[in-house]
């Protein structure tokens, strides 16, 4: 059996046989990455300058007139 | 004072960022502990053949795995937020913080994910020595996240290795090796790390007490405790020394948040530690309210000096002397530093300004001046102090500086006796009598969790208003969004840790309650 068929066997058997607590943890795991990435980064986290800046240089002048805008 | 910024925003993005930041840091202190101790009790195995020591290294690689799991990505969290709440930092800060970070990310997938898998499902399929190396590799990948993100924090306290581009409104990274190798990373690494070894093995002695409180599993429980003791007994030495030479960067490069978790309004020569201290409502200083007497406090003379300094005799500035500044000794006064910051600025301004008309020559000329050593040195230096309207929000909170500092170490000193009694008792077969102690191990686990919070309590709030020490105050580093949006995502937050806190909590203590097994899953 070559090794990416070994590899594959490998983590197979390992999920295949997770114990009550390995299977909970994963149940855990994938509900928080859903509600992460999918929900929060998605609806709540916009990263702001990449959304409302099409490139670097208008960030660069969005930031350096943040900078500079004190009374 | 910037535009558009108002308090209740800055204050809603901290409370936020704190909540993550707290909740986050519950999970991961015993991962970078457990693992290495984990990793110890594999390596008996292996050297004895002992059975025992399988059956102990299992047991406690299972709750090493739930804690893993469920605090896994939950930095991730603290990513997002740059990006929304804290745009102008990110932006500002450039690569200085994305490289470490990055390096972390991959460092964590690869290392982490792969070697942990063998850990978890390469027992019998995989040599001893093999399984071994695997769980050695998963407890350093572990650590070696952290020292990078430990690296972009101390950078924060102590900004090096960098210049500032006008043209991109970002930091630069002129050397690598300069801020992976600042004091102040290097001593952040080894006092976080340490610390968390020490809530590890508190961890360990803790919950084996409740074994044998209960009359089960009394050898696994009698060798836990051997194994975390000396461990932990070690590692808060350790953690006492790094943090020692952590609190002489401190004094150097952050001497207000010194004189706050000192309570140290005027400076002296041979200036005194306040061991333990009551800070009282009343005022000390008529024209400064942020600085409370003490109602009660026990102090030991030139011992700060010393701490600081390494010399009996030092001066170690206060509050005040950092505020009006102090000749005598070099201190320069926070009003002269808010005028090189608005020279810094209003340089930054003209810059703007030129680019903006279309002045090539003019602006060329501006950004050459801005990035020469000598405008860095001099004037953009105090950059932050530029946006400060009052000297007083200089000072940080006195009082939460003043008590986190001085929970940890107190914390500090009992961990100390406390491994020592634990070590004491169990080699002198006492310790299954001595249902006292027994009781105290377990409730010295939240002990192990404030101390190690109260830490970064210290850092954190210690340095305000600074978000990177003297070039960015943390009014300028938030995002211009609604305060409704940031009190919206603070509370789901609170909701989705609190919710993963319980789901951990639950099935550790389900796992504690079966107990460690036999080979083959008998008990």
């Amino acid at each position: 059996m070559n090794v990416f068929k070994r590899t594959f066997r490998f983590y197979l058997d390992g999920f295949a046989n997770l114990p009550h607590w390995g299977k909970q943890v994963w149940l855990v795991i994938l509900i928080k990455l859903f509600i992460l990435f999918v929900v929060l980064k998605i609806f709540f986290f916009p990263d702001f300058l990449k959304t409302n800046f099409k490139n670097d240089a208008e960030r660069s002048n969005h930031v350096l007139e943040n900078l500079t805008n004190i009374n | 004072m910037l535009d558009g910024i108002n308090v209740a925003l800055v204050d809603w993005s901290r409370a936020q960022f704190a909540l993550t930041a707290m909740y986050h840091w519950i999970f991961v202190p015993l991962t970078l502990g457990l693992g290495i101790l984990v990793a110890i009790m594999e390596t008996l195995y292996v050297k004895t053949g002992n059975p025992e020591w399988k059956r102990i290294t299992r047991f406690w690689m299972t709750l090493f795995g739930i804690n893993f799991a469920i605090g896994v990505a939950t930095g991730i969290i603290l990513e997002f937020e740059f990006g929304t709440n804290w745009s102008n930092y990110s932006w500002f800060v450039g690569d200085i913080f994305g490289a470490p970070l990055a390096i972390e990310g991959i460092l964590a997938f690869f290392m982490e994910s792969t070697f942990i898998a063998i850990m978890f499902f390469g027992w019998n399929k995989v040599s001893k020595s093999f399984h071994l190396t695997a769980t050695w590799l998963t407890a350093i990948g572990a650590n070696l996240s952290a020292l990078w993100i430990l690296v972009a924090n101390a950078w924060m306290q102590k900004p090096v290795g960098m210049v500032f581009n006008p043209d991109t409104a970002r930091m630069e990274m002129t050397s690598f090796w300069e801020v992976l190798f600042s004091p102040m990373a290097v001593h952040k690494f080894l006092h976080t790390t340490s610390s968390s070894f020490v809530l590890a093995a508190i961890f360990v002695i803790g919950i084996s007490s409740w074994y044998i409180l209960k009359g089960r599993d009394i050898v696994f429980a009698r060798k836990s405790i051997v194994l975390g003791a000396v461990f932990g007994f070690i590692a808060i030495i350790y953690t006492i020394f790094t943090g020692d030479s952590s609190a002489r960067d401190v004094a150097h490069y952050q001497p207000m948040k010194f004189a706050a978790f000192e309570g140290l309004y005027n400076g002296s020569e041979g200036a005194g530690l306040v061991a333990l201290g009551l800070i009282s409502q009343n005022t000390a200083d008529p024209t400064n309210e942020n600085l409370k007497d003490f109602t009660v406090k026990i102090e030991i003379p030139n011992i700060l000096s010393y701490m600081a300094f390494l010399n009996w005799n030092a001066f170690v500035p206060g509050i005040n002397d950092l505020i009006k500044g102090n000749e005598k000794y070099g201190v320069l006064a926070a009003a002269d530093k808010i005028i090189r910051g608005k020279i810094a600025i209003e340089k930054l301004k003209a810059f703007k300004e030129a680019k903006k008309s279309g002045q090539i020559a003019r602006a060329d000329s501006l950004k050459t001046e801005i990035m020469s050593p000598e405008f860095q040195k001099n004037y953009f230096s105090y950059f932050g102090y530029g946006y400060i309207a009052d000297v007083n929000t200089l000072i940080p909170s006195v009082a939460f500086a003043f008590y986190s500092f001085h929970i940890m170490v107190v914390l500090g000193m009992y961990f100390i006796f406390f491994f020592l009694m634990a070590l004491f008792y169990t080699i002198k077969g006492k310790i299954h009598k001595k249902k006292t102690f027994l009781r105290i191990a377990i409730w010295t686990i939240p002990l192990a969790y404030l101390a190690s919070q109260a830490g970064w309590v210290l850092t954190e709030v210690g340095r305000q208003p600074w978000v990177i020490q003297d070039l960015m105050p943390t009014m300028a580093a938030v995002t211009k969004i609604s305060v409704g949006a940031v009190q919206v995502t603070f509370w789901l937050f609170a909701i989705i840790f609190t919710t993963l806190l319980i789901a951990e909590l639950k099935i550790m203590m389900r796992q504690i309650k079966i107990g460690p097994k036999t080979e083959g899953g008998a008990k």
